[in-house]
């Protein structure tokens, strides 16, 4: 009953967002970043009901939001947290900054901390280079970050 | 009377505090009876300065920084609204010698208006451009940005005018402008500063190439790393819909151009522009086959401008000034000045604007400050994941796209990545292959199998097995990709790959 209900709520809210963006040219994308935004994360099962809606298969929709690194197929934990991999951070430490943070948190990229908090994942440049190594988490950026700063962002989000 | 307080908006800053500065002073203010404005104006892309708060005076806004927070107290002690001195004091921002030897032709604005005020836009010489554009042909537009040298800031270099020349003289019954700002290569940040930072630029280029070429719909495709580009776009966009600069019948004319922004979704092969199309229409961002070109058959089928952000931010400046100001600027086939970013391990990081031809040495001593960690610098990435890596006996470079060609390295969106002497070169190679396997769309083979196969290879080569050989192997790879790949992403991976072999061969265990 309790599943019935989640599922019966999702339906409804993903028949909003598709109602609302099934007529824009090009529409999957806006659509699948209006989901995550939305819900948190592409669930697998929508991909039938945004296929009916844009006259697409399910394989046609899979395939395009696994091609994505943004678009998530599973709930993340309450805050995201980025970590630039890319060689302007590399020049600063960032290599001992992930192995830092996925020591900290015990997980590795993609997985969420026992305790739902965060989800680590990694990203290829967000353009703070100039202030590397850099960390996004959430929609936030933080320059400059060293273990202790991270330390700090954990502990926040755990709050 | 009210004193106008500067503090910027912009991510980076934001990264080092900003917003708490800026929540600091205004309760600092209150609590002393004082009447202050505070403006989150923009960077100015004194990165290590940030953040930098500059007070409005008589002679000139007055900067201070790095401000944390807890300084802020100290320096309404110090009375730094009549612009006392502190020890944060920078002086008269004009006069800060990083910034005043700059030559800011695109970047004319940014750090020094409020991002999303339109009167601010036009009280600095905003839509003096497209009013310009407005009293000439679409030929005539075309003509004056061929006539500027401008070639495409985002990589491959193409002359900008050559590509709207196409699409102007095509027959159809829509075209479209799409800026590429899917700016993904590390050590680049000059398209998030002119969106964060000045976003009327963007729109007033894109309008521009609109009115051109007779396109009627632009497209935004913008990084989803980017959530604060993405709110000042927006907001800049509804203010300019609103006051008759998007829409139907701009500024009173017969032209109509609506504008929108698309999200990305962090897949770097979308930086080239047939897979940005692809994603664009809702699909895979699968690398196109060419032909046709986007000009021709590009968004949806129609003939479709793709250009980079800083390529369409600069041409306001090149319509406002004229084409022979801008290509008064330059040396050779590089004409007007680029954005160059400092990033990596330098002391002064940040961006700074020059007219092609200055050297790499000037930029990473003059300018960067050496690096961060006070070792030497011992490699430079320019251009990105795909650019070479550069030796010290190179760092007499002058900025220059032929002249960087020479060397067999790129100057591509003008990021420049510091390392110092701790850096694994044979790590940097594997890496590049890696991000290449991470980023790869799959549709060839050369680059979905050949980065794959190129990480283990290098691995080997690490592990000291068979090294003469595997080198030789590497080699071999490095052609298939380079000759055989559809696109720059598998095409260019043997840039960082094969420079970091033969410029630093002590690190595979090569002698040098």
């Amino acid at each position: 009953m309790q599943d019935l209900e989640t599922k019966q709520d999702l339906d409804l809210r993903l028949g909003a967002l598709i109602s609302e963006h099934q007529h824009m040219p090009g529409a999957l994308m806006p659509l699948l970043h209006a989901i995550q935004d939305n819900i948190g994360y592409v669930p697998e099962s929508s991909y039938s009901q945004i296929g009916k809606a844009l006259s697409l298969s399910v394989a046609e929709v899979h395939g395009v939001v696994t091609f994505y690194h943004h678009f998530r197929t599973h709930k993340p934990g309450r805050h995201v947290m980025q970590i630039c991999r890319a060689e302007s951070c590399q020049s600063m430490g960032s290599e001992a900054l992930e192995a830092h943070a996925k020591k900290c948190l015990n997980v590795d990229y993609h997985q969420t901390t026992s305790d739902d908090a965060i989800t680590l994942e990694a990203v290829y440049c967000l353009g703070n280079c100039a202030l590397s190594p850099a960390v996004m988490m959430d929609e936030e950026v933080y320059g400059r970050v060293s273990a202790e700063d991270l330390d700090a962002l954990i502990a926040e989000a755990r709050a | 009377m009210t004193t106008k307080i500067y503090v910027p908006r912009d991510s980076s800053a934001l990264s080092m505090g900003a917003e708490k500065v800026a929540v600091a002073i205004a309760l600092e203010a209150k609590k002393r009876g004082l009447d202050i404005t505070i403006i989150r104006n923009g960077s100015r892309g004194l990165y290590w300065l940030e953040t930098m708060v500059e007070v409005a005076t008589d002679q000139g806004r007055v900067a201070y920084g790095p401000v944390k927070a807890k300084d802020v107290p100290s320096l309404f002690d110090a009375d730094f609204l009549n612009a006392k001195n502190h020890p944060l004091s920078l002086g008269l921002t004009e006069e800060i010698e990083w910034l005043k030897k700059q030559q800011r032709l695109t970047f004319a604005r940014v750090g020094i208006t409020d991002p999303v005020s339109l009167d601010d836009y036009i009280a600095h010489d905003g839509y003096k451009g497209l009013k310009k554009a407005l009293t000439l042909s679409g030929a005539e537009i075309v003509k004056a940005v061929t006539d500027s040298g401008l070639r495409g800031r985002g990589g491959a270099a193409f002359p900008t005018g050559i590509k709207w020349n196409t699409v102007l003289g095509c027959q159809a019954d829509q075209k479209y402008i799409v800026c590429n700002a899917d700016e993904g290569d590390s050590g680049t940040f000059s398209d998030r500063m002119i969106m964060e930072d000045d976003p009327f630029v963007l729109i007033e280029g894109m309008t521009i190439a609109g009115v051109a070429v007779g396109a009627t719909q632009g497209y935004i495709y913008l990084r989803s790393e980017y959530p604060h580009a993405l709110k000042a776009l927006n907001e800049a966009i509804a203010k300019a819909e609103a006051a008759g600069y998007l829409g139907d019948k701009i500024c009173g004319s017969t032209h109509t151009f609506n504008l929108e922004v698309r999200r990305a979704a962090g897949a770097y092969v979308c930086g080239e522009e047939t897979s940005l199309l692809e994603s664009l229409e809702g699909k895979r961002g699968l690398v196109r086959f060419k032909p046709p070109l986007p000009a021709i058959e590009g968004l949806f089928g129609k003939p479709t401008v793709v250009n980079n952000v800083i390529s369409l931010a600069t041409v306001p400046i090149i319509l406002d000034k004229g084409a022979q100001y801008y290509a008064d600027y330059g040396m050779g086939r590089s004409r007007g000045t680029l954005p160059i970013q400092l990033a990596g391990n330098l002391k002064h990081g940040g961006l700074v604007e020059l007219a092609f031809g200055i050297t790499l040495r000037e930029l990473l001593y003059d300018y960067g400050g050496g690096s961060a960690t006070g070792k030497p610098i011992r490699a430079v990435q320019v251009g990105g994941p795909l650019g070479a890596f550069l030796p010290e006996s190179q760092f007499d470079t002058p900025l220059d796209y032929e002249a960087f060609s020479n060397i067999w390295a790129v100057v591509g969106h003008g990021g420049i990545v510091a390392f110092d002497d701790t850096v694994d070169m044979a790590k940097m190679a594997r890496y590049a292959f890696e991000f290449c396997a991470i980023e790869s769309c799959g549709k060839c083979t050369p680059c979905r199998i050949g980065s794959t196969r190129g990480v283990e290879v290098i691995d080997k080569i690490i592990a000291g097995k068979d090294t003469a050989k595997n080198i030789k192997l590497v080699r071999d790879l490095s052609d298939t990709m380079l000759n055989g790949s559809l696109c720059a992403l598998g095409g260019m991976t043997p840039y960082p790959v094969l420079s970091a072999m033969n410029h630093f061969p002590e690190d595979f265990g090569i002698a040098k």
